[in-house]
């Protein structure tokens, strides 16, 4: 069988009982969430309960054929998370052991049972720049040196958040593997380049701060319409097929963080393997260095064991926060939190817990609370600032937005990407619903956009959202009466309206230049179309009739201002062109 | 190997039986009648003084005195290229009268999840004849692609129809290359009703499909709790012909609607707290298992490629069985009642079907270059088209515009001539977008905002406008 037991399972407990994931031990010494090794082939499990003499532990692999009496092992530490440089352009399952070593160990494509292997690589050694001199006072969180993990990102070395600090008494430079004492301190104390942090807890920071940049996402109706701050949470909660997988793909290609943490929860495998695939070959928009060069993936897919999928959020949010400690901006993608919340939900079942709503446990809420309250602008506690920004799908069942795990998440979130079948099924992508979704950041950003866009945007910003309501209001009195019935300036707004949706709403993912849209040009094509608005009702109140000012042939060219690379100039001819055109009209 | 005669209790399809030694999760259970009947069945819980077996071939006739034999390891299939040509039950015996199956290679049914590291991303296009998944929702080598259908509705043909005209475009060029893989179609029938079974075995032999096919048969009438390990046999025999023997296998599974019934019969059976409509809670965890079992592996030939069958209880997608599957599979095509009854062959209608891998399975050095701009142009219109159907029943076509009209008529011919192809009509790729843009002519060229300028240069058909709008005036 497996090809990995050359482990041997220390007897600290004795299993009594295997019922799938949940096992249960008898006499065993373990404290709440340790990690714990089952069964004679050393399955790796986390203790969830204690009852009198009786452990229960939710096993992160497949259970088949374990059986009573064989041993358990009891680490005394919880399910923690290896930090240090190497994780970048890693991938990862839910409990951070690297895929690609576990083939490598494995021998075979399938994923065998009782393989582990670090979360980085302990024998690589890295080039360690001190930041520090001898003599100088360190305390917990502060960097002592850098490392240049990727060409795009410097890897800070830090004293460990849990040290009591000190005087530096030696450092080294130079090349070192993680497991080497790069600084001493004169307390005794040894610092290496590896951490570990367990994954339930989050790492400490001095204090929370209101968010007031923007993340840019390059998605128009994001960026435009609902965006998200650095430090921001938002959920895409939509059916399948609307759209919440590729637009997470597309945040994490061209959102301007400086790391991205990618959590494919329960995801289809061919899904994570197009994302590792295809990163490595992109350029990240702000560096031109390779997109993986500033990605951790965390692939556990559905078919992979259900604890594992439980624990993977925990160990993406700790790897975003060390990043976010070194004082960058994080952005985690969580795909989906139905799946985790799934995960909650059938090991909680086979413990035999009482039920919530739908058969959630009743801790659903607090759990999800805890989560997307470790996302925000922080100062931390070396005194730099950083953000985690955490974006979750949602997979409501049959689309119903009313169901537990959207409905709390909407209580804590602050920005709300709705998505729509109905858009979707007629190909509008993103298919973003704009007369569902919210963004409660709106107004906190907008200083930046009038700063580093224009200073009209706001105001534009609320034209395109009053055409777009009008739109929607009309549209029903269409579905009653036709268009024809409706006196000509409203035909005129829905001629205007429908160019907002198709030119500037729908974007193009799979378009080399589409898929990808500056603040700027964001803002270009939103007021194009608010220039064809104002030049035709002109047109309009000098009684040219409506059919002719739709009918002029410059304003379809709004619909390709997306794929030209050369956007101001062909805006620019645009421009010029609709207004001559409906002047010549009277 | 320890026999016991301790069985305390049985109900439904689950017996629990006292043991006084460790017996292994999921282990393989047999277990003797008074009468000599050997019944088989699958360890569902262990604890260190009894078990619970939930047994294959259903309870009746066992009484406490039945003897239970503890098999000491998990399901296997056995497995060899010789199974090509075989007829199976739905636990994997031989029903076709033929020789002894002699095993290369017995495998462990539940099978190992793939390393996301280790998959080859799926972007071989697979051509199926029919142009409203070749278009509109293409089919690629290592996908999952589900059709939701419903009672009454003729999913089993469009099954049939993929099974017998797939083909990858490559193969036809190079013609019966020795070295390129072959093509195998594995078959696994979940409570199908007899009728429904012979009608798939006759079209098998029929076109003489059976020779590389693998049929595993539970019917309506066989045990309820055997369909749970049908499609596992099913996809361990696939894996083991894809990835060791570079096979290309399709794998038609039927119907899942049966199978999840029986997942639901046995979590009640076994008192557990039940999720959505009485299903169990992780139910999306178990069909997981199934579903991710498709794909690619670096480095080998072979593939399987999932199309998996369900019945919608009640047309409604939003039950628990096509809405998990939905989310877990790479898109699914819908069969349509409505189309159905217009007498369209097959009725897929296009709209809420999906392919997630077509992007990257189409386009030019695929497909076609022009395939991505003429499906979304093609969707966009007839989505159209649909909407101004509900308005003209208001106020008649009269009161639309001249394009509103275009459209509406657009509509009507996507689906006469495009959906509708009859099941033996088999298109190729070029004969499908060519169709494409015969009914995309019918619109005016700046309506095809979709479309790159330079494709409608090379495609539009000038005179096909003026054809319409003379028939107009």
């Amino acid at each position: 069988m497996s090809q990995a037991t050359d482990t041997d399972v220390r007897e600290d407990g004795i299993i009594e009982s295997v019922s799938g994931p949940v096992v249960t031990a008898r006499d065993l010494d373990a404290r709440m969430n340790d990690v714990v090794y089952v069964g004679s082939e050393g399955l790796m499990g986390e203790v969830i309960e204690i009852e009198g003499n009786i452990t229960t532990i939710q096993v992160y692999e497949e259970t088949s054929g374990v059986s009573p009496g064989e041993p358990v092992e009891g680490t005394g530490s919880p399910l923690s998370v290896d930090l240090g440089p190497g994780m970048l352009d890693a991938i990862y399952d839910g409990v951070q052991r690297p895929l690609d070593v576990l083939e490598e160990k494995m021998g075979s494509a399938f994923l065998d049972r009782g393989v582990d292997a670090p979360g980085i690589d302990l024998e690589k050694t890295w080039e360690f720049t001190p930041e520090v001199d001898e003599g100088d006072e360190v305390e917990a969180g502060d960097i002592v040196g850098t490392v240049p993990e990727t060409p795009s990102i410097d890897h800070k070395v830090m004293v460990p958040p849990d040290s009591e600090g000190g005087e530096v008494v030696a450092i080294e430079s130079g090349n070192f593997n993680v497991e080497e004492t790069v600084v001493e301190l004169d307390n005794g104390e040894e610092i290496q380049m590896h951490q570990e942090w367990p994954v339930r807890q989050q790492r400490p920071t001095v204090e929370k701060e209101t968010p007031t940049e923007p993340l840019i996402s390059g998605q128009r109706v994001l960026d435009g319409l609902f965006p998200i701050a650095k430090g921001g949470t938002a959920a895409i909660p939509g059916p399948f097929g609307s759209g919440k997988t590729v637009t997470q793909h597309q945040l994490a290609k061209w959102a301007d963080a400086d790391i991205v943490v990618y959590v494919g929860c329960g995801e289809r495998g061919n899904e994570m393997t197009e994302v590792i695939e295809d990163f490595p070959e992109l350029e990240d928009p702000t560096t031109g260095n390779a997109l993986m060069d500033r990605t951790c993936l965390i692939a556990n897919t559905s078919n992979m064991p259900v604890a594992a999928r439980e624990s993977c959020v925990y160990t993406g949010i700790t790897i975003a926060e060390y990043f976010r400690d070194m004082g960058y901006d994080v952005a985690l993608m969580a795909d989906s939190t139905s799946r985790w919340a799934e995960a909650m939900r059938e090991i909680s079942s086979r413990l035999e817990e009482m039920p919530g709503e739908e058969g959630y446990p009743a801790y659903l809420s607090a759990r999800l609370s805890e989560f997307y309250e470790r996302a925000g602008y922080f100062e931390n506690i070396n005194g730099t600032e950083g953000s985690v920004s955490v974006i979750g799908a949602v997979s409501p069942p049959g689309g119903d937005f009313s169901e537990p795990v959207t409905q709390n998440t909407l209580r804590i979130v602050k920005t709300f990407w709705a998505l729509d079948a109905d858009l979707a099924e007629r190909r509008h992508f993103p298919s973003i619903n704009w007369n569902e979704s919210y963004s409660l950041y709106r107004d906190q950003l907008d200083p930046w956009f009038e700063d580093n866009v224009r200073a009209d945007w706001p105001e534009t910003r609320q034209w395109a959202i009053d055409t777009l309501d009008e739109e929607a209001e009309l549209q029903e009195i269409v579905q009653l009466v036709g268009k024809d019935a409706l006196p000509e300036d409203q035909q005129l707004t829905l001629e205007i309206a429908r160019y907002l949706r198709e030119a500037w709403l729908q974007q193009n993912a799979f378009h080399d230049v589409d898929t990808f849209c500056e603040p700027e040009k964001t803002y270009r094509i939103m007021d194009a179309a608010k220039t064809y608005n104002d030049a035709a009702f002109e047109a309009l109140d000098a009684g040219v009739p409506v059919e002719e000012i739709t009918d002029i042939d410059a304003a379809p060219r709004l619909n390709r201002i997306g794929v030209q690379e050369d956007y101001n100039e062909y805006i620019d001819d645009l421009e010029d062109d609709i207004e001559s055109q409906l002047r010549e009209l009277y | 190997m320890k026999e016991y005669q301790t069985i305390t209790e049985i109900s439904g399809p689950l017996v629990f039986v006292e043991t006084d030694e460790p017996v292994g999760y999921d282990d393989i259970v047999e277990i003797e009648l008074s009468d000599g009947e050997t019944r088989r069945g699958q360890v569902l819980e262990s604890a260190s003084d009894y078990v619970a077996i939930q047994v294959f071939e259903g309870t009746e006739g066992i009484d406490r005195d039945a003897s239970v034999r503890f098999l000491g390891e998990t399901m296997k299939m056995p497995v060899t290229e010789d199974l090509l040509g075989r007829v199976m039950d739905g636990t994997g015996q031989p029903i076709d009268g033929g020789p002894e199956i002699v095993p290369d290679e017995r495998r462990d049914i539940v099978g190992e999840a793939i390393n996301p590291f280790s998959r080859e991303y799926p972007e071989e296009f697979i051509q199926t004849g029919v142009s409203a998944i070749d278009g509109m929702n293409t089919l690629v080598r290592g996908q999952k692609l589900p059709i939701f259908s419903a009672s009454g509705l003729p999913h089993n043909d469009l099954a049939l129809q993929i099974a017998r005209q797939a083909t990858v475009p490559e193969e036809e060029e190079e013609g019966d290359d020795d070295e390129g893989s072959e093509f195998a179609v594995i078959f696994g029938a979940m409570g199908i009703t007899a009728e429904e079974a012979n009608e798939f075995m006759d079209d098998f032999e029929r076109t003489g499909a059976l020779e590389r096919s693998v049929v595993f048969m539970n019917l309506a009438d066989d045990p309820a709790v055997e369909r749970t390990i049908t499609p596992r046999l099913a996809l361990t025999t696939a894996e083991y012909l894809a990835f060791e023997k570079d096979y290309h296998v399709l794998v038609i599974l039927t119907d899942m609607t049966n199978y999840c019934e029986a997942l639901r019969e046995i979590g009640a059976a076994r008192e557990e707290v039940p999720g959505r409509r009485g299903y169990p809670g992780y139910m999306y965890t178990d069909l997981a298992q199934l579903y991710e079992r498709a794909g690619r592996i670096e480095g080998r030939e072979g593939s399987v490629t999932q199309l998996p069958i369900l019945t919608m209880p009640g047309d409604d997608d939003t039950h628990p069985i096509p809405d998990l599957t939905g989310y877990i599979t790479e898109g699914q095509i819908y069969i349509d009642r409505d189309l159905n009854s217009q007498g369209i062959q097959p009725p897929i209608n296009v709209l809420p079907s999906l392919s997630r891998l077509m992007d990257d399975g189409i386009g030019e050095g695929l497909t076609r270059a022009d395939h991505a701009d003429v499906k979304d142009q093609i969707f966009a219109a007839y989505a159209e088209g649909e909407d101004l159907r509900d308005l003209v029943n208001i106020v008649g076509r009269e009161a639309l515009s001249e394009l509103d009209n275009k459209y509406l008529d657009f509509a009507d011919r996507f689906e006469e001539e495009f959906v509708d192809q009859g099941t033996d009509t088999a298109r190729s790729i070029d004969e499908t977008l060519e169709l494409g843009w015969d009914l995309l002519s019918m619109l005016p060229k700046d309506a095809l905002n979709r479309i790159d300028e330079d494709l409608i240069e090379e495609h539009y058909r000038e005179d096909e406008t003026a054809e319409t709008v003379e028939a107009e005036a």
